[in-house]
């Protein structure tokens, strides 16, 4: 009889620091101490605090070990396993002594970065095995659909979808309800999309929802399917998330062997299939129509709207396309009502979104909170703080398409609202944190890049736009900007988002906007002082050494790689700035912290 | 094709599989499983209170687990029971015919078997 099983993280980030390795020779090493029969190994989908990976959890005690390695393994089976005392140097938190005394380790749920979370979308994520359907079923998976089958009209499924107030949490926050509304209302054959297409850097949600539990978007989109009258489903998924695109088509696989998919699901005579469309990675195909098109085998670019989706999208035909996370909400809300939901969150904003933590935050990774949790939580409280001692500077949010918070906003409650008043956007949930390393000039710089470079060209305000706008940014990043320079980057920015045909266009110039509103003297200090104020602009920084603190131990002239540093043994060196490159890698090496960069 | 009552079967099958992994359990039963207690027995202790714990329906209230040395060596196979609002209870010298008396009498029962108690020894 199973006595223990230890949850091994199998997500993209703990894959890829050797998670799978550590399975094998977990069941090896349980193997030789004779527990086969104890204790079970089971693969899960992401735990959210991927910067501490690979990740493993014991139970049933709860023990959280981080950062585990391969020759860890046989001390955590013969000490924990076999005589059940804890490996506490791998421990992620440390029990207090009353638990210490008591046998008891902290549960994860009480660890600063689970208490404040709230998990539905993520609700098993970390907890099942996401290649086995019986496991997603003993957690009341399909039991939503089955509700939906069997007591419930198609009316009252999308009445109640649109009660619980449930947004997209795809980035515009368009009601789900209202979207389902509208294809319900057209005639003939329907289609329900799910959009994976998940491209902002630094973006990671819908990725570890569909490898943690692929089952719960099947489930929706077959709800979903119900509730229009469709009966196919296709999943948009990026080819770069190969695990993702296994483990969905394992559990299409074994919803199919159910029949949960195909014909009479449930025996209820209700038709519902679902297959998987792989995009090559295009930005722009997260894009509403330009994903359509994709799907139809075309060249993924955007049309214009209306006719929106609900009436003509794939094939021409009525069509609802939501994003992962927002179907990852919907059996939930079908099985705990929408009441219960709409009680979560903020009043404009039901509910809680999954975020990705990334840039300079101590814990990176996923987390899940109620809607109007602030800023300042999912930073300090649950992310853990910014790392060395460093000052909170800005918060980006929304990728591309979205803007930044200055720490003086730390305070907004985030929800759709909230963030669109301070000129970002909600986004998919990339929340990047900046500290005062971070220049906001080339910070917009490097979103504006990414813009140029996603742009599909079909239409010109986008396509031409966005690179002038990139080269004005250049000219104040190399030092030759003039002041005027900011007045032509917003009437560009207003031109180009008015005019653009999709989203991508229209969001393109926000980082830019969203700087200049809290970051002007920044731009200013580019222009007019000729200076990067927080040293990252390669042209406007010059570096020197500081004569009284440089003892001329050589160190700097041997590692810089274009001799532009001269100076004898025992006497201050000088660096020449013609010839200086602007790399660094004397700063790093000098041990007195005699060079500086001004 | 399954039915809506074949996957509630699938359901009460698994579930107390995988409610190990919820962390809940209001009960904890902690079993000394240091090289004295495993010298002593305490590895068949630990597995009669897991079966006997799922065999009576309880694995939704009570989490069986395993601790290092409690530090009474001779008593071992030694096994600690904590409830909330209620005063630790310790089994010593315990078997496995005694762990599953202790789940029917103690854990299902509420009354502990006060001849395995460590003051009665």
């Amino acid at each position: 009889m199973v006595r223990s099983h230890i949850l091994v993280c199998g997500g993209t980030g703990c894959t890829s620091s050797g998670s799978l390795k550590l399975i094998d020779s977990l069941n090896a090493e349980i193997k030789a101490a004779g527990l086969e029969e104890e204790v079970k190994v089971v693969q899960t989908g992401c735990f959210g605090l991927c910067a501490l990976g690979p990740i493993m959890i014991v139970y049933p005690d709860g023990t959280f070990y981080s950062r585990v390695e391969a020759k860890d393994i046989p001390e955590i089976v013969s000490e924990h396993i076999v005589k059940g005392r804890v490996v506490e140097r791998l421990v992620y938190n440390k029990t207090t002594e009353e638990e210490a005394a008591e046998g008891r380790t902290s549960s994860l749920n009480d660890t600063a970065f689970y208490k404040k979370q709230m998990r539905i979308a993520l609700r098993n994520c970390g907890v099942i095995n996401p290649e086995k359907i019986d496991e997603y079923i003993a957690r009341d998976g399909y039991f939503a659909l089955g509700k939906v089958l069997t007591e419930m009209s198609r009316e009252e499924v999308v009445q109640t979808i649109l009660d619980s107030g449930l947004r997209g949490r795809g980035g515009a926050g368009f009601p789900t309800g209202l979207k389902w509304k509208f294809a319900m209302g057209s005639e003939g054959q329907k289609y329900v999309c799910c959009n994976g297409d998940e491209g902002d850097p630094g973006a990671f949600m819908d990725r570890s929802i569909l490898e943690g539990d692929p089952h719960a978007v099947l489930e929706a989109m077959a709800i979903a399917g119900y509730a229009i009258g469709a009966d196919q489903g296709y999943i948009y998924i990026r080819a770069e998330y190969p695990i993702a695109v296994n483990r969905l088509q394992i559990a299409i696989n074994q919803a199919r062997e159910y029949g949960l998919l195909g014909d009479n699901i449930l025996g209820t005579g209700f038709k519902f299939d679902i297959e998987l469309r792989l995009g090559a990675g295009a930005f722009v195909c997260g894009e509403e129509t330009a994903l359509m098109t994709s799907i139809e085998g075309k060249r993924g670019e955007p049309r214009p709207r209306p006719p929106f989706p609900a009436v003509k999208g794939l094939f021409a035909k009525p069509t609802i396309l939501n994003n992962v996370e927002t179907y990852a909400n919907i059996d939930q809300i079908i099985l705990n009502g929408a009441d219960w939901f709409k009680s979560i969150g903020t009043e404009k904003s039901a509910g809680t979104k999954v975020f990705a933590l990334g840039g300079k935050i101590t814990n990176t990774g996923l987390v899940e909170v109620p809607m109007g949790t602030t800023l300042r939580e999912v930073i300090e409280e649950i992310g853990g703080g910014i790392p060395n001692g460093k000052k909170f500077k800005a918060a980006q949010t929304g990728g591309p398409s979205g803007g930044c918070l200055p720490a003086s906003l730390i305070d907004t409650p985030i929800d759709f609202d909230n963030l669109i008043a301070a000129g970002s956007m909600m986004g998919s949930g990339g929340l990047i944190v900046m500290d005062e390393d971070t220049c906001m000039v080339d910070l917009a710089k490097f979103f504006l890049e990414f813009t140029v470079d996603e742009s599909c060209g079909k239409c010109a305000p986008c396509r031409i736009g966005t690179v002038r706008m990139l080269e004005i940014l250049n000219k104040i990043t190399e030092g030759n900007g003039e002041l005027e320079d900011l007045d032509k980057l917003e009437e560009l920015a207003n031109y180009i988002k008015s005019a653009s045909l999709c989203g991508l266009g229209q969001t393109a110039p926000n980082p830019v906007l969203s700087t200049l509103r809290f970051f002007r003297d920044e731009y200013v200090a580019h222009i007019v002082d000729k200076k990067c104020p927080a040293g990252v602009c390669k042209s406007l920084l010059s570096y020197v050494i500081d004569a009284d603190k440089c003892k001329g131990c050589t160190l700097c002239s041997r590692v810089c790689p274009a001799n532009a540093i001269e100076g004898s043994v025992k006497n201050p060196h000088v660096i020449d700035t013609t010839k200086c490159l602007k790399c660094g890698a004397c700063i790093e090496k000098c041990k007195f912290g005699a060079i500086s960069k001004q | 094709m399954k039915t809506l009552a074949e996957l509630a079967a699938i359901r009460e099958q698994m579930k107390d599989k995988v409610a190990i992994r919820t962390g809940s359990g209001e009960v904890r039963v902690v079993v000394g499983m240091a090289t004295c207690g495993i010298t002593a027995g305490a590895r068949p202790v630990l597995n009669a209170f897991v079966e006997e714990v799922a065999a009576q329906g309880l694995a939704d209230s009570v989490k069986v687990t395993q601790t290092g040395c409690i530090g009474i060596c001779q008593y071992e196979p030694v096994v600690e029971i904590y409830e909330d609002g209620k005063d630790k209870v310790t089994y010593v010298k315990m078997t496995a015919d005694k762990a599953k008396e202790v789940v029917e009498k103690h854990l299902k029962g509420g009354a502990p078997v006060a001849e395995y108690l460590i003051g009665n020894i």
